[in-house]
């Protein structure tokens, strides 16, 4: 990789609390290299958006940022993911412990059919082994953060498969925020809902960002610019642009980075 | 145009009518053998039911009377114990041969239980006998439920195996990403996940079993009086049915039937709560 002349990519130095980085990241699955040295630093408590066509890695990143990657087989990475500092591929860091700090929530909502609402909540504790104090206490808590309560209040025993596509989604945030990570990874979150749920999920989004970091992986531009305080333009493995969204969105830098936005390509 | 269509359409019409009707016919034909044994052996074993064939022990030859108190409760002791034996060990390696699918060990493993599921009972019975029958110098209710649970294991292990894959890796992920570790998956999500569908497959395995008498025939061996421990011989329904055939007296014929009328319900009871259990927690 040395031996690579490639400048480092743009990176705007974030005002604000770095709390993650990532630093020369590549990834690979097999022999095929789904990202080049990926530099971008993650602000805490602020928004990310990761954009770019099909293809361009951008879910691929937000995996390695929790070890969701090397999961699939034949998968690997090279350089650094850094959380407060610290790497989280160091040999001594359990992924477990990672995925605790660093939640994922996935493009298709996935709530556990066999469980109910309440258990779906309660899920990630009871997966580590540890029996909350105050199970619907917490359940609760949770669910109104996830702007979910209202809607389960009188449902909470209801299999979670029994929620509207909108509200499984928000029902698999709660899950995830249960635990109280730091960052909340969101891997396209709104691509199988409609409108009415995309707005709501964007717009719990909002209000979460006083409490987490948030990176969010989307197609659509105009989520991107409504939710996000900074945004990557990836683009082929490839960090194209990376800058405060209103920037990205109405001076680009890079002339590929403006192609995407106007549409031209992707 | 209009016509060529018309008489297009009519032929596949009665190309389907009578690819429908063969169906049925195959069907009804499948149904003419188990019809007629639940009706032959209901028809000859109502007649020699009586509450004494619950309550007593066999009587001797020429005593008239007599029932198989012992045996019911021998099979469903046999059957009992083999299902503690097998359904535990069964579902924890269906468990996971879907979960380390990919493994050496999990395609060896599926490759083995196809290869026992196939093997002939009485094989498994002769087995039995040399390594545990023969070592403990005697016949035992257990080591009939060993080779029963033998038998069950590679019926309970695919069971699982298959249902265990058909849970979407989307959960997997899911929960993986909530920091749980392989085992917490496989037994909170997979497992539960499927849980319906293994019920069901280990009451068919169970059943399955229940009708098995060739492996216990010098195994649990048979038993005049009642079982006093697991370490002694136990009569069962399967192997009463067996000997009472054989024998040359006309009222231990009639006993047999009763027998097997008995052994007929209870496999059909198991049937009929396992294909409840598959259905019941979905629609509630």
């Amino acid at each position: 990789m040395s031996t690579r002349s490639t400048p480092p990519p743009p990176s705007v130095p974030p005002p604000g609390v770095e709390k993650m980085r990532a630093d020369r990241l590549s990834a690979w699955f097999g022999q095929k290299r789904a990202l080049k040295d990926i530099t971008l630093p993650l602000v805490e408590h602020k928004v990310t958006a990761v954009i770019g066509p099909s293809g361009c890695g951008k879910s691929t990143f937000i995996r390695c940022l929790n070890r969701m990657h090397e999961v699939v087989p034949g998968a690997r990475t090279d350089g650094q993911v850094l959380l407060d500092g610290k790497s989280i591929f160091a040999r001594d860091v359990d992924p477990v412990r990672v995925r605790r700090r660093v939640g994922m929530v996935f493009q298709k909502p996935n709530p556990f059919p066999a469980m109910s609402v309440r258990d779906n909540v309660l899920a990630g504790l009871r997966l580590s082994g540890i029996t909350p104090a105050d199970p619907s206490r917490l359940a609760e808590e949770v669910l109104r953060q996830a702007a979910l309560w209202d809607d389960v209040k009188d449902a909470l025993d209801l299999p979670g498969g029994a929620l509207s596509g909108g509200q499984q989604q928000r029902l698999c945030i709660a899950r995830c925020l249960a635990l109280e990570p730091e960052v909340v990874l969101m891997d396209e979150p709104c691509s199988s809902l409609d409108p009415a749920a995309t707005a709501k999920i964007e717009e719990l989004i909002h209000e979460l960002r006083e409490r987490y970091t948030i990176v969010i992986v989307t197609h659509s531009m105009q989520q991107a610019a409504r939710v996000s305080d900074y945004t990557a333009f990836f683009n082929v493995g490839e960090l194209v642009e990376y800058d405060h969204a209103d920037v990205i969105f109405t001076k680009p830098s890079d002339p590929r980075t403006e192609d995407y936005i106007t549409g031209r390509f992707g | 145009m209009r016509t060529e269509l018309d008489a297009a359409y009519s032929g596949r019409t009665l190309a389907a009518r009578a690819a429908t009707a063969a169906s049925c016919i195959a069907v009804a034909i499948a149904l003419v053998p188990l019809l007629a044994i639940l009706l032959y052996v209901a028809q000859r074993g109502l007649g020699a039911l009586s509450w004494s064939f619950f309550t007593s022990l066999p009587k001797p030859v020429g005593e008239g009377g007599g029932g198989m108190a012992n045996a019911i409760v021998g099979t469903l002791e046999l059957v009992g114990l083999a299902s503690l034996i097998g359904i535990p060990i069964g579902i924890a390696a269906g468990l996971f041969l879907a979960e380390y699918r990919t493994t050496l060990l999990a395609r060896v493993g599926r490759f083995s239980a196809d290869v026992l599921a196939g093997v002939p009972s009485i094989i498994v019975g002769i087995v039995v006998y040399a390594v545990v029958v023969v070592r403990m110098q005697r016949f035992s209710t257990l080591a009939g439920a060993l080779a029963l649970a033998v038998l069950m294991l590679p019926l309970v292990a695919r069971t699982t195996d298959e249902l265990a894959r058909t849970v979407p890796d989307s959960l997997r992920e899911a929960a993986l990403a909530l920091g749980a570790s392989r085992w917490r998956i496989a037994i909170h999500v997979v497992l539960r996940t499927a849980s319906p569908g293994i019920r069901a497959g280990c009451m068919l395995a169970v059943a399955r079993v229940c009708g098995e008498t060739a492996p216990l025939l010098f195994t649990a061996f048979n038993n005049r009086f009642w079982n006093e421990s697991v370490l002694d011989p136990t009569s069962s329904l399967q192997v009463q049915i067996f000997t009472y055939t054989m024998s040359p007296y006309d009222d231990w014929h009639a006993q047999a039937w009763a027998a097997a009328l008995v052994l007929v319900a209870i496999v059909v009871v198991l049937n009929l709560v396992a294909r409840r259990v598959l259905r019941g927690p979905r629609a509630a």
